[in-house]
């Protein structure tokens, strides 16, 4: 078992909306990175996944609120730390994030070199010009990006570029954990697998120690991630092995995103895709039972009045589900047999 | 079989031209196709290869530089207004940007009204009106009465793509084009709103054209799928023979860089 590098017991996160109603995003969730793991996030849109990453790096600013929960880095405890203090000694150092937006993050003014002299200096304040291009150059090309994007403008690159670019400057400072949010979602198929390839190289080549990595596109997920989680409505509701996760969901929830996949295979077009009708609980005041109740096909009158923690089944999975895991894997068989 | 059925949409040397001089850039070139009644189109391609500018030029938004468009087997006509009336009572679109797609001053209960006044429908007693719309939004997995007296900003993304197909079931026309339809929503209300177009397809011999760069998407609804690379069709045919056995190099490469779950996926060809 490696080291654990990045460790988070029962974080709680919320938002108070202007009208001062608390609305919490993140709810108890836990997870735990070992050295040279990575670690996919999976759900829809509104589900806390980005909410989730910007509270993994302490970063609260309003109208996000630090709740409950330890945030432990690299042996660091930096729960309820003053964000501006993380920003100087965590951020980049301990933990690098690359946003959903990372290409936009770019000073259309700047040189990219310019830009990275900035990032080096607001850490380390002696390093000298010569040493902070090396450093890039090196850098740079290790990741297979050519040293002459160090003398451009963000004009003058390609969206992939940029946010190749982003992510190897977010890296410069040698952090133990990156969190990648949709870094690939807004690039066509091509310049997402060069992104994807990267961060295989970053985690090959030992840049960062552990990755997370955010997407509601599972065919990626599982192409790039030793685990993945799935989260509905701010709760994690299943960790498992991504090939477990892909094929062998347990969770009601996330048998419905495995089976609303879309990949150009061959028998794609004789499976019906699986859907899951209405829309996720609104977090003002969630439901006192299962959050996925209201959606859960299997649901059972005792789901709407309590909800059960995550319950560990071995073999690192995990879920959460009053259902037992032999009974799931009954209806699931029953259901494939009856569909053919 | 594919050519006994009536031709529902076609073109002949359709090419559109932006700009003039060193800035001139031609988005469509010289493209050529056929889309037959009740037949599930793709039209595949990466960013700037042209195929929202295509879709543009079917709707009749743009004009085409040169070629000709045929629809059911006669040349376009939409010269007045109020033939393009007549005409987009026909066809419809579903945009991939929805922000830019509504009008910001006009209500959503005023835009799904305008929808069945189109169809005829405006002297319908008001319950009755409701009673349509409600069930339009809960195709998409909306609720009516959250939405009405609100503004479309006050949506977010994947609600406002959601109830421009809600449109789509009051107006069924008989030609859908699905510019990236399900670009911002989520996977698992994908599969269900592309079930209910293809519903439509059967119900009222709806021809939905999707155009998008899911190549994934494209396999799963399409009979047939053109690939566009640079403003031209590299490739066509049945959604099969074109997405398991690609000929053209550009095809085999879009079809590489997808990741996929039951095969490797191979990371050393970029």
């Amino acid at each position: 078992m490696g080291k654990v590098m990045l460790d988070v017991r029962e974080l709680t996160t919320k938002y108070i909306t202007r009208f001062g109603e608390d609305v919490y995003a993140v709810d108890h969730v836990s997870l735990a990175i070992e050295e040279g793991r990575s670690l996919g996030v999976a759900g829809e849109s509104g589900c806390g996944k980005s909410t989730l990453a910007l509270s993994l790096m302490g970063y609260y600013f309003p109208p996000l609120y630090y709740t409950s929960g330890d945030i432990i880095i690299d042996d660091n405890n930096i729960s309820g730390m003053d964000p501006d203090e993380v920003r100087k000694s965590i951020l980049g150092r301990e933990i690098a994030y690359i946003p959903q937006a990372a290409l936009n993050a770019l000073n259309p003014t700047q040189k990219i070199i310019h830009f990275i002299e900035d990032v080096v200096r607001a850490h380390d304040p002696t390093a000298t010009k010569q040493e902070i291009y090396d450093m890039a150059k090196g850098l740079f090309e290790s990741l297979g990006l050519p040293a002459e994007v160090l003398q451009k403008y963000a004009v003058e690159l390609s969206g992939g570029m940029k946010q190749r670019t982003v992510i190897a400057i977010s890296v410069i400072l040698k952090p133990q954990v990156l969190i990648a949010d949709e870094p690939s979602s807004a690039l066509d198929v091509t310049s997402q697998k060069m992104v994807i390839k990267m961060l295989r190289n970053l985690m090959d080549n030992g840049y960062i120690k552990a990755m997370i990595f955010i997407t509601h596109e599972l065919p990626l997920l599982y192409n790039v991630t030793d685990d993945i989680m799935v989260m509905y409505a701010g709760q994690i509701v299943e960790k498992a092995g991504a090939h477990d996760a892909v094929f062998d969901p347990l969770h009601p929830y996330s048998k419905g995103l495995m089976g609303s996949i879309i990949v150009p295979e061959e028998g794609l077009r004789d499976v019906k895709l699986a859907a899951i009708p209405g829309v996720p609980p609104n977090l003002k005041n969630p439901p006192s039972g299962c959050r996925f109740a209201a959606r859960c096909k299997y649901v059972r009158p005792e789901c709407r009045v309590y909800s059960v923690p995550l319950r560990e089944i071995g073999n690192g999975r995990s879920y959460r589900c009053v259902i037992s895991e032999e009974e799931l894997r009954d209806i699931y068989a029953r259901e494939a047999q009856e569909n053919g | 079989m594919a050519d006994k059925r009536k031709s529902c949409l076609s073109g002949k040397g359709v090419t559109k031209v932006f700009g003039f001089g060193r800035t001139r850039t031609v988005a469509v070139n010289n493209v050529d196709f056929d889309f037959k009644e009740g037949e599930v189109i793709s039209i595949v391609g990466e960013s700037g290869s042209g195929k929202t500018t295509l879709a543009k030029m079917l709707l009749g938004l743009i004009s085409e530089t040169e070629g000709d468009i045929y629809f059911q087997g006669e040349k376009r006509d939409i010269s007045s207004h109020g033939k393009r009336k007549a005409y987009w009572q026909q066809i419809q679109a579903i945009f991939q940007d929805p922000f830019a797609s509504f009008n910001i001053f006009n209500k959503i209960d005023s835009v799904l009204l305008d929808c069945i006044n189109m169809r005829g429908g405006g002297r319908l007693p008001y319950e009755q009106k409701v009673e349509m719309m409600t069930e339009a939004c809960s195709f998409v997995n909306l609720k009516f009465e959250e939405l009405t007296n609100k503004y479309p900003f006050e949506l977010s993304g994947g609600q406002q793509q959601r109830l421009m197909i809600a449109r789509i079931f009051l107006l069924k026309p008989k030609i859908l084009l699905a510019d990236e339809p399900t670009s911002m929503i989520d996977a698992c209300s994908r599969a269900t709103i592309l079930d209910y177009l293809l519903q439509l397809r059967d119900e009222v011999g709806m021809t939905p054209i999707f155009i998008t760069h899911d190549i994934g998407l494209a396999y799963y609804v399409s009979d047939t799928v053109y690939i566009m690379e640079k403003g031209v069709f590299v490739e066509s045919g049945s959604a099969d023979e074109v997405i398991l056995h690609p000929k053209q190099p550009y095809t085999q490469r879009l079809i590489n860089d997808v990741p996929k779950i039951y095969e490797e996926w191979d990371l050393s060809t970029v």
